[in-house]
């Protein structure tokens, strides 16, 4: 399933979906397109080894949560193909760039666009902040923090069962704050777990504001380093970057890729909303239609038409 | 019409704080969804920004505690005592420090699913020595919650609502009495939060079909005063029904059954609220539909209650409160 599409036209694909959902719905994690297209669509679109997706290209509404009384159970992961030895595992670990993650989904041909109009919709499995049944998620990631820790017992467990695929997570530089992250990574050294990968999107962006406004992290690849991990800090938008520092030799290590990023990258009208990008919602019907026209043209496509 | 008021947290903190210079305001990365953005920005020498690092922020805030201080913290519920539980016990609850926990988001008034949806706070607070446990369910008890807060010797959780918020009271929260809503004398209901609009709403309709409804609402949960509750009780000639937007376990449900079963009362008791379950993402209305905590479960559990139908559609119940996703109230789409 890899490689249909070029990677750059993957990236560009994510950014005007989440683009036109954005709009419609005056508002959305829209800046996270901005900086993590070109991570989603790398790794859906070339590095991910991947089967064939096992749930319908239209997402099948909430059908309940883990219980006993609910033994038809399961979780979005189908969407990623079948659990097979060979093939890798993702965990989308800030959950709220589920939007994103799911016009990945989309662009590389493992969702129908439908899936994209459940978002958020009463009775959806596609959820805001993507749950453990949404397209694509295997685990609840919306306390953010928990990813790299499931992902390093999963790789583990991976191998000593023999199984050769990795187990990667896309993880957000706020989670650098919790202090799980360093725990996750020192059990990973400890352990010897080098079947675990990660891709951060290091935005330098929080709810709040900046990072360093909110609470200084300073030099995370030093910190990662001294932690016992194998880490590599590139440009997130640079896709070539991106191929070479995941053939980083890291043997006995976690391999941490920080993706640098901005913010506003090819949205340039977003600067205006700078230091505070998390969530966009526009803040009156003018800001809407001029960031309409701008942003649509810097993705090259029409302004959407949201009155209809 | 009820009125709808706009951020009341806003404001009410501001004039506390301002009022107090020993509080001060924590956030952990959710500044604007906790309402204190404007505070931040006014009073930077009151603020302290904690990062999304909620279990230093409780053993933080435990320090500002010896040192004097009354720190109100602001993150959502889930994040106040899901991950950073031992250090909640260990730095605040046990040395009794005046550290005032503000929990937005309670329970299903989120649509961001099971991470951040507190549907087992008020289970969990209850069963920590010397805490104290408030939840507003008007613009008035917000108005009032940092006050009322803030006067307790020992640490306090608060489920607070935020953004558009209707004015059901007019009186502000007298922490350890109950609010008396309705006096009747068939069945008596107990609600808390935004279940005791719900409650109101169906108490309107159930008045007209003859059904004489007594209904307490609670803005102090613990300490609680079972002898005021037992008293309503012993005017009810059916029964009680509680209905809260939590699990039914360890809530206000368990709250009467407790005060209930201690005192040998032999009446039967309803109990409303998310059924030993995990909820999901949605709107608020349909959370509350889905799960039935709204109006017309309310109503249906009234029938179970007293054996009899009263013939009440949804139709005849006000329309749930229909939120945007895009309110102007909040920061974010949560
Ligand atoms: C444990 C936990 N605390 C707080 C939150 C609320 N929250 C959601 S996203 C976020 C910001 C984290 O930064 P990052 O993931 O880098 O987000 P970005 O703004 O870059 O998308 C916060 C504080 C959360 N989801 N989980
Ligand atoms: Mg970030």
């Amino acid at each position: 399933m890899q490689n249909k599409r070029q990677t750059v036209d993957v990236a560009l694909g994510i950014r005007r979906r989440v683009f036109e959902h954005a709009i419609r719905n005056n508002g959305g994690y829209l800046s996270q397109a901005c900086s993590a297209a070109e991570q989603l669509a790398w790794l859906y679109n070339e590095e991910l080894n991947l089967g064939e997706p096992t749930l319908p290209m239209i997402p099948k509404p909430f059908e309940g949560v883990p219980s006993a009384d609910n033994p038809d159970y399961h979780t979005g992961a189908g969407y990623n193909g079948p659990f097979e030895a060979q093939y890798d595992r993702l965990f989308i670990a800030p959950a709220h760039y589920a939007l994103n993650a799911y016009a990945t989904l989309i662009e590389v041909g493992r969702m129908a666009p439908e899936g994209l109009e459940m978002f958020n919709k009463d009775g959806s499995s596609v959820e805001m902040i993507g749950a453990e049944h949404s397209p694509g998620m295997e685990v609840h990631n919306g306390t953010l923090g928990i990813g790299l820790s499931t992902a390093a017992g999963l790789a583990w467990g991976r191998k000593q069962r023999g199984e050769t695929g990795r187990t990667w997570v896309f993880m957000s530089d706020g989670e650098v704050q919790e202090g799980q992250t360093w725990e996750a990574v020192q059990a990973c050294a400890h352990h010897g777990i080098d079947n675990v990968f990660a891709i951060m999107d290091v935005n330098d962006q929080q709810c709040d504001g900046t990072m360093s406004s909110v609470m200084e992290v300073g030099d995370i690849r030093a910190k990662f380093l001294a932690f016992g991990a194998a880490c590599i800090e590139i440009d997130g938008h640079d896709l070539s970057a991106m191929r070479d520092a995941v053939k980083e030799p890291h043997a006995g290590k976690p391999l941490i890729i920080l993706a640098r990023t901005n913010p506003f990258h090819t949205m340039s009208i977003l600067e205006e909303r700078f230091p505070r990008l998390h969530y966009v919602r526009f803040k009156s019907e003018e800001e809407r239609a001029r960031m309409n026209i701008s942003i649509a043209k810097d993705l090259g496509i029409d302004p959407i038409d949201y009155a209809h | 019409m009820v009125e709808m008021v706009t951020k009341p947290y806003a404001a009410a903190f501001e004039k506390h704080a301002l009022a107090n210079p020993d509080v001060l305001c924590l956030s952990a990365d959710l500044t604007s969804s906790c309402e204190i953005d404007g505070f931040r920005d006014r009073h930077p020498e009151r603020f302290l920004s904690m990062g999304m690092a909620e279990q230093n922020m409780m053993s933080f805030a435990g320090g500002l505690g010896l040192a004097g201080f009354r720190p109100f913290i602001h993150t959502f519920g889930v994040f106040m005592y899901r991950r950073p539980y031992d250090q909640l016990m260990a730095s605040i609850a046990y040395p009794r420090r005046k550290v005032r926990l503000m929990a937005f988001l309670p329970g299903i008034t989120t649509p961001g699913g099971m991470t951040h949806q507190s549907i087992e706070d008020i289970s969990v607070m209850r069963s920590i020595p010397n805490m104290t446990i408030l939840e507003t369910g008007d613009a008035t008890e917000v108005e009032s919650i940092c006050e009322a807060a803030d006067s307790i010797d020992g640490p306090v959780y608060c489920r607070v609502l935020r953004g558009s918020v209707p004015r059901l009271f007019d009186s502000p929260i007298k922490v350890g009495q109950m609010r008396e809503l309705a006096s009747g004398d068939d069945v008596l209901v107990v609600t808390a939060g935004i279940c005791t609009e719900e409650a109101m709403r169906a108490n309107s309709v159930l008045s007209k079909t003859g059904v004489s409804v007594r209904h307490l609402h609670l803005h102090t949960i613990k300490p609680f005063d079972a002898k005021a509750l037992l008293d309503h009780i012993a005017s009810v000639k059916h029964g009680v029904i509680t209905l809260e937007n939590h699990v039914t376990e360890g809530g206000i449900g368990s709250l009467v059954a407790e005060a209930m079963a201690d005192a040998g009362v032999g009446k039967r008791l309803v109990r409303l609220g998310l059924k030993d379950t995990y909820a999901h993402g949605g709107s608020r209305a349909y959370l509350m539909r889905y799960y039935g905590l709204d109006a017309i479960a309310l109503v249906r559990g009234i029938e179970d209650l007293m054996g009899q139908k009263f013939n009440v559609s949804e139709q005849d119940l006000d329309v749930a409160r229909v939120e945007a996703v895009h309110s102007l109230a909040k920061a974010e789409g949560l």
